[in-house]
């Protein structure tokens, strides 16, 4: 038996979402040259329901990207269970956009440093911003968010679960602690 | 599904999963060749060996882009340069590649098992790109992930492989593949070009042009040798093309959307007329692109292998 | 010297025994075969619960001496020979030179003398050099010391020349022994013809290449009255040519090795080029023949042909390979785990196609523990399991198909001549 702990719910995934919706266009001024990009799994569908808020508030829709970063990890051994090599989908040309990364957990900061080589492989965005569901620590590389749904100060033995509609059937956040006695 | 071969030696070995790994993960990897940066860093500082027993400019071109668009280093040794004729063993010479600290051997060679006999022998990583009449792995994977893409499946298909099936490494590799992933196969030459017992695996054999192209979505037409081994293997090219050429005309009586594969290189006129080659239902070009797809999830998935093998004691931190 | 061998329940099939016995070896020859032997001996061997049969007498072992050394030597090959259970084997003329002429025999006489640990018997060469062209002096070759003849790992071609050289032998009354392959039909396969062969994408050799020539051979010997011995069948087809030759009286005998009665074709599918023999392993079928006819005696005699090669000429791409296993070191084991294990063959059984018939073909004094015969004895742990282990063989070359299989029936002693020689691994 593992101890877990619910950080969020269905709702405070929901007003996580909306209010990073908000900072992104408050930041941005606009939905002018904004592009959102998920890094693949979660951060994708993530991507995707930022970027039907944003229209919900704004009114005028962003495009959305799909990222896989396996090729550009750089722990590809290290990596317990083998990563599939999923596709890459950005059907837009990235030079001079805004871009905002989204994914899921921000931990030791290796998935972005893969994420902006994988991206700049692509071309020459204006900017790119990064937006995660949950920021627990631990980084290991000079990396931060811009929009954070929730800082969560862990332990490196626990691991943070993020579950969503469409990968897990549910919209939650645990903390999986260790094993209990 | 994880790959934990170091090695890809033949199709006959694997099973159905790991045939749609390999497959999937070209679909990803194709999306790379699109790109205007055509490179990931998946490989980078791995070298790749491409040691070619045989000439073969297309195969071992393939492996090269395929590595290199993985940003691995490629180094070919081809007959003419290497030790093979001062008679230094294959084992030796693989050895000393060992030695180099490559990573990864792609080898093509005329003996059947060479590849297999090396990868036992080796603890890196050995891809077989041809060894003599027994398998040609990537090359059906590769036949495999095309016909796929077309008709979006391989289970239920009707796949007719006509030429010198004895003496086919190709049609091998195809038969594996595609039975295991469901396909029906049928396999068309003149009898002295049929091997020995060939039905066991599970193919439906034909000395009839016209009867292996009536019910098949595809075809895939093996190159056809005629001065192999010094062997009169058929013995007039004409006659040949007459009794089991792919022609316009033949193409008429078979499905309207037949898919026309060939390994190439091409001889035309002999097993394949250039009306065909060239028409509407030939993938023979998308063939050779899809081939810097598949070739580049097989260095992936075996170099990613022998990775996995090497650290398996070591800690294994998450990542996020 | 006197050894004396206590409580082993003795096999000796020539003397029709079957029971626990004591033997005393006086010098090289066997004194007595009693109940209860109280005599004061030099040596005592424990032997209860063990079988004391007569040595395995083998007769096609390729020596590689003279010219291959780096193979296999008279000495290492009959110390192979001991460790197997052999004290006596037939040493096969394909040797550089060829043992078909007085000299090279006398030459091979004297290396014998000089190094074998065991008995050692010659086959001289057919034709000269092997080639098949020309008859060698068939009865100036057994008068110098050859018990048979053979072109062992070629066959002579012309039917001319085949049946000249039948009629020597029939004349000379030495056996030939026939190693029957029709080169033009198994085309430089390495592997049988078939499945196999097509899966692997090697040239396959075809059962015809070895039952037509089987058919051919004992035709020949049929018009002469030779006594011709058939080495190595390995399909079904030879078998019911052997069988039907048999029932019409020709003189025909022949043997299997112990890889035909063990494997099947299936065997190669690794391209383990351990398993790559001429004959081939056949199919399943062929392996189930081949137990049949040792069962009904169509089968005279096991042995091993014994080939040795060297990791370079073995370790290399699989039809590059040369053709060929080592055996003598487990052929006896095999035996007992395949055909005794299996209820295919008794133990006197066993020991007359693996001592017994191999010497009454080749007309030597061996094969029995009679009072007056050479002390020539295997003492088997018949249910003790062991695993044959590369580096434990004596022989110099280690291309065995057995490798890392656990076989049951341990040789502990083998006596050669009244020298004892113990067994640990």
């Amino acid at each position: 038996m593992k101890e877990k702990v619910k950080i969020l719910d269905k709702e405070a995934v929901a007003r996580a979402i909306t209010r990073i919706a908000h900072e992104i266009l408050e930041k941005n001024k606009s939905t002018k040259d904004l592009c959102l990009i998920g890094i693949r799994n979660r951060g994708v569908y993530l991507a995707e329901r930022l970027a039907d808020r944003i229209k919900n508030i704004e009114g005028s829709g962003v495009l959305t990207g799909a990222l896989d970063i396996t090729l550009y990890r750089d722990d590809l051994a290290l990596v317990s269970g083998q990563p599939l090599v999923r596709k890459t989908e950005i059907d837009f040309d990235i030079n001079g956009k805004n871009l905002v990364l989204v994914d899921d957990v921000l931990y030791t900061g290796r998935t972005i440093r893969a994420a902006l080589d994988a991206l700049i492989d692509f071309g020459r965005p204006r900017s790119i911003q990064l937006a995660v569901l949950v920021d627990r620590g631990h980084r290991e590389l000079p990396i931060r968010a811009d929009y954070a749904g929730k800082n969560i100060p862990t332990s490196k033995d626990e691991s943070v679960e993020v579950r969503l509609e469409e990968t897990e059937g549910v919209d939650e956040v645990v903390i999986i602690g260790k094993e209990l006695k | 599904m994880t790959w934990i071969r170091k090695d890809l030696l033949g199709l006959e070995e694997l099973n159905r999963e790991e045939l749609e790994l390999i497959l999937s993960t070209a679909e990803s990897f194709k999306e790379v060749s699109s790109r205007e940066i055509k490179k990931v860093p998946a490989l980078r500082g791995k070298t790749v060996v491409n040691l070619f027993y045989e000439p073969s400019t297309r195969t071992r071109v393939s492996f090269e882009v395929a590595a290199k668009r993985l940003s691995a280093d490629v180094i070919n040794i081809a007959t003419e340069t290497s030790s093979v004729k001062k008679g230094e063993t294959l084992i030796d010479t693989g050895k000393n590649i060992e030695a180099l600290k490559a990573d990864i051997i792609v080898m093509r060679h005329n003996a059947s098992g060479a590849a297999a006999m090396l990868a036992r022998n080796l603890n890196i990583s050995v891809v077989n790109a041809g060894d003599g009449w027994h398998e040609h792995p990537t090359q059906a994977l590769l036949d495999i992930f095309t016909l796929k893409e077309k008709l979006g499946r391989i289970e239920g298909l009707n796949v007719s492989i006509v030429g010198d099936i004895a003496h086919s490494r190709v049609a091998r590799s195809n038969i594996w593949g595609l039975l295991k992933l469901g396909a029906k196969v049928t396999l068309c030459a003149p009898k002295i070009l049929i091997p020995a017992a060939i039905e066991d695996m599970g193919v439906a054999v034909t000395n009839d042009i016209e009867e292996a192209l009536a019910k098949a979505d595809a075809v895939n037409v093996l190159r056809m040798q005629f001065e192999r081994d010094g062997e009169t293997a058929f013995p007039r090219q004409l006659e040949y093309f007459k009794q089991f050429g792919i022609t316009a005309e033949r193409l008429k009586k078979a499905k309207k959307n037949i898919i026309v594969m060939h390994p190439g290189p091409v001889n035309r006129g002999i097993e394949i007329s250039s009306e065909v080659a060239d028409g509407a239902n030939s993938v023979i070009l998308e063939q050779v692109t899809n081939g810097i797809a598949v070739r580049m999830a097989v260095l992936f998935l075996v170099a990613q292998a022998q990775d996995k093998l090497a650290n398996i004691t070591k800690d294994e931190p998450s990542l996020s | 010297m006197k050894i004396l061998i206590k409580n082993g329940h003795v096999i000796d099939p020539i003397n029709n025994l079957d029971e626990v016995r004591d033997i005393l070896v006086e010098g090289s020859k066997i004194s007595m075969v009693e109940k209860n032997i109280n005599v004061d001996a030099d040596k005592i061997i424990e032997a209860e619960g063990k079988i004391v049969m007569p040595g395995c007498v083998d007769m096609h072992v390729h020596l590689r001496e003279p010219g291959r050394e780096d193979k296999e030597t008279i000495c290492s090959a009959t110390k192979a020979a001991l460790h197997g259970g052999v004290t006596t084997l037939l040493a096969m003329p394909n040797t550089d030179p060829a043992i078909d002429s007085l000299e090279n025999i006398k030459l091979l006489k004297d290396a014998i003398a000089k190094s074998a640990k065991a008995n050692v018997f010659i086959c001289a060469a057919i034709t000269k050099f092997r080639q098949g062209k020309e008859l060698v002096d068939v009865a100036g070759l057994k008068q110098d010391g050859a018990v048979a003849i053979s072109d062992d790992g070629a066959s002579v071609d012309s039917d001319e020349l085949m049946l000249e050289a039948l009629r020597s032998a029939q004349e000379a009354k030495i056996p030939v022994i026939c190693h029957s392959e029709d080169k033009k039909l198994s085309d430089s396969g390495v592997v049988n013809l078939g499945f196999t062969s097509t899966r692997l994408g090697l040239k396959g050799i075809s059962k015809e290449s070895e039952y037509k020539r089987v058919a051919r051979d004992i035709g020949l010997a049929e018009k002469t009255g030779a006594a011709i011995h058939i080495a190595h069948i390995s399909c079904k087809e030879s078998l019911d040519i052997i069988a039907r030759a048999k029932k019409k009286g020709v003189k025909v005998t022949c043997e299997t090795a112990p890889h035909y009665f063990t494997f099947n074709e299936e065997m190669v599918l690794g391209f383990d080029t351990n398993f790559k023999m001429n004959p081939p392993l056949r199919s399943k079928e062929d392996v189930a023949a081949i137990k049949e006819g040792l069962a009904n005696g169509i089968i005279d005699v096991i042995a091993s042909d014994h080939a040795p090669h060297t990791e370079n000429e073995k370790e290399i791409e699989f039809e590059r390979a040369e053709f060929g296993v080592t055996g003598l070191e487990t052929e006896l084991a095999v035996a007992i785990t395949e055909l005794i294990g299996a209820g295919i063959l008794s133990w006197s059984k066993l020991i007359e196609k693996m001592a017994i018939n191999p010497s009454r073909i080749l007309g030597i004094d061996k094969g029995g523990l009679g009072i007056g015969k050479d002390a020539d004895i295997a003492i088997v742990s018949p249910e003790k399991e062991w695993i044959a282990k590369k580096e434990n063989f004596l022989s110099k070359s280690k291309n065995s198909s057995f490798i890392n299989k656990t076989l049951r029936g341990f040789v502990e002693y083998t006596i050669c001549q009244g020298k004892v020689n113990k067994w640990n691994s």
